[in-house]
């Protein structure tokens, strides 16, 4: 089933700029993680290291450990495309393949990935799609473009994506921050059912949504102006919204900065 | 202390409006009207050859002064040669482009590729048929042929192919990249399955440009496929006509009988290059994800 995560000494440069330092974190399988803080300090570039997607950058590159029930994701050989099948990925704003249907998006990870047969890919699109809470609003309309879908269905599409190909883990960068009340409610309500089967990280800016949906949070800050990003605090979330050890993080989340 | 008002448009800023707007319908009316005087032109002159006759049968035997005769060796030579020249042409401009956009990044070697293209681009199409006549004729001692006319428009054909498909693969948002990289898909699966498929309608529509550019080119191909009266189907060996040559040949014959064939094989050309379009777009259309098949 899932497994657990474990970061140690963590930096990711752009270039010759470094975005974040030295983040180390564990986080156990099954479990919902949410990082906070202000804009820039680096929640995105540190989700993206998760699953390698941050090298894709020209000029970025990592420093440090990441390991996937002990194995690392940095360590010499291993493949980055292997790498994101087992760690899949929501992006902020939904995007469906545009030349694809919306049967076509959900299997696009199977489909690329090698030869499967029909009636197994039509499983698959089906349980993920029932997965992600859109196969009644879809199920007559496989065969329609997914950009044809309303920007909440199509991030629930995004979610089926990710999910049909098996991911251990499912990282979403604010998944929820184009869409409205209701659509991110749904979102909600499918993290807390995906917990079962997956390990999620989510970013978000929504103390609120963070305080609904994870059961530990990281609050990430810049270490000063230009300086890299670090992680201040990480806890469980009743504690961080609660009671948390560090006055940046207090300061933070009852809204006095960022 | 000033306060906003809603004001009427004034009578100075209506006059100004309608000034630019007759400005801008005039250079309109200025761009369409050589255009559709020439095809009016075509249509007219061309229309009285334009008959089954001309469609199937060559100028085997038939003098300037006599009637009948048509443009059948010449259309088949134009089909070949463009098909040929296609052939070679896009599938090089197409992996130069992805290799630009997809791999390259601005390093130093994509940065000279883009600059001769560039020069490519400016290339007379007289000098391209002069390099194959020089290297491919003359120095390699290769006959005249449909093909080294095919190789002289490949060499226009090219850079229009590279560009346009570069510009289209540019226009490819990243997310969409990214999003099949985070399905583990990669990077080579992700360029055939998703950007190109993205960027299919408008790299069609470029390589069908580039086609109708070269189609009517004349100089590199009196260089290179040199005339022929007759129908000749190998465009390995001997000399091929093409339908620019065919116009060019036919204009500067003496008598209104070789005229009026020129003005018709200008009209099949026009109609070829047209059809070619329409193929393209239905192309696109069948392709398009709007359709939802
Ligand atoms: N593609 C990039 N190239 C260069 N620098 C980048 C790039 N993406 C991010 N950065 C820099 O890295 C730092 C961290 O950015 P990141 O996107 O991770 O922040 P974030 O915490 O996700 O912010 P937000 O909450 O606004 O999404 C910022 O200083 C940013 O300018
Ligand atoms: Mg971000």
């Amino acid at each position: 089933m899932s497994q657990q995560i474990q970061v140690s000494g963590l930096d990711a440069y752009y270039g010759r700029h470094k975005a974040i330092e030295d983040i180390s974190m564990t986080i156990e399988p099954n479990t919902i993680t949410a990082f906070i803080g202000p804009s820039g300090c680096g929640k995105s570039t540190f989700l993206r290291t998760l699953n390698r997607m941050h090298e894709v950058i020209p000029g970025a590159r990592v420093e440090g450990k990441v390991l996937l029930d002990g194995e690392d994701l940095y360590g010499p050989g291993v493949e980055p495309v292997s790498v994101r099948r087992m760690i899949g990925m929501v992006f902020q704003r939904p995007n469906p393949f545009p030349t694809m249907s919306i049967y076509e998006n959900v299997a696009a990870g199977l489909r690329l990935n090698g030869r499967r047969s029909k009636s197994e890919v039509d499983g698959i699109v089906e349980t993920s799609l029932k997965g992600a809470n859109l196969w009644n609003e879809v199920k007559d309309r496989l065969g329609k473009p997914g950009a044809g879908l309303s920007g909440g269905q199509q991030q629930r599409l995004c979610i089926a994506r990710a999910i049909a190909v098996r991911p251990e883990v499912l990282l979403m960068d604010e998944p929820c921050s184009a869409l409205d009340p209701i659509s991110t409610l749904a979102i909600e309500d499918l993290m807390a059912e995906l917990k079962s089967k997956f390990t999620i990280i989510i970013v978000t800016h929504n103390m609120q949504q963070a305080a609904r949906v994870s059961d530990r949070t990281a609050f990430f800050n810049l270490a000063g102006q230009g300086q890299p990003g670090r992680v201040i605090e990480m806890d469980d979330t009743s504690r961080i919204f609660t009671n948390p050890s560090q006055k940046a993080t207090e300061d933070y989340i009852t809204g006095r900065f960022g | 202390m000033t306060t906003h008002t809603i004001r009427r448009v004034s009578a100075a800023r209506r006059l100004k409006d309608r000034l630019v707007q007759t400005l801008v319908y005039l250079a309109f009316a200025v761009a369409v009207i050589p255009l559709i005087s020439v095809l009016w032109l075509v249509i007219k002159n061309g229309l009285a050859r334009f008959d089954l006759d001309f469609l199937t049968h060559s100028m085997r035997g038939i003098g300037a002064r006599d009637v009948g005769g048509g443009a059948y060796h010449a259309i088949l030579g134009t089909l070949e040669q463009v098909l040929l020249a296609s052939l070679i042409s896009v599938p090089i401009g197409l992996l130069t482009a992805i290799y630009l956009v997809e791999y390259g990044r601005g390093g130093r070697l994509s940065r000279a590729i883009s600059f001769f293209v560039d020069v490519m681009t400016g290339i007379p199409s007289v000098v391209a048929g002069l390099f194959v006549l020089a290297f491919w004729v003359l120095a390699l001692g290769m006959p005249f042929s449909g093909f080294a006319g095919a190789l002289a428009l490949s060499i226009l054909m090219m850079p229009t192919v590279v560009r346009s498909t570069e510009e289209m693969l540019l226009l490819v948002p990243n997310d969409l990249r990214e999003a099949s990289y985070a399905l583990g898909v990669p990077k080579w699966r992700t360029i055939v399955k998703v950007v190109l498929p993205t960027a299919f309608t408008g790299i069609v529509t470029g390589v069908m440009l580039a086609i109708a550019r070269v189609a009517g080119e004349t100089a590199p191909l009196m260089l290179t496929v040199f005339f022929t009266d007759s129908i000749n189907s190998d465009p390995f060996s001997g000399p091929q006509m093409g339908l620019p040559l065919y116009v060019f040949d036919q204009a500067r014959r003496p008598t209104d009988i070789a005229i009026d064939r020129a003005w018709t094989g200008a009209l099949t050309l026009i109609l070829i290059v047209m059809l070619l379009n329409l193929v393209a777009r239905l192309i696109a259309w069948w392709r398009s994800p709007a359709r939802g098949r």
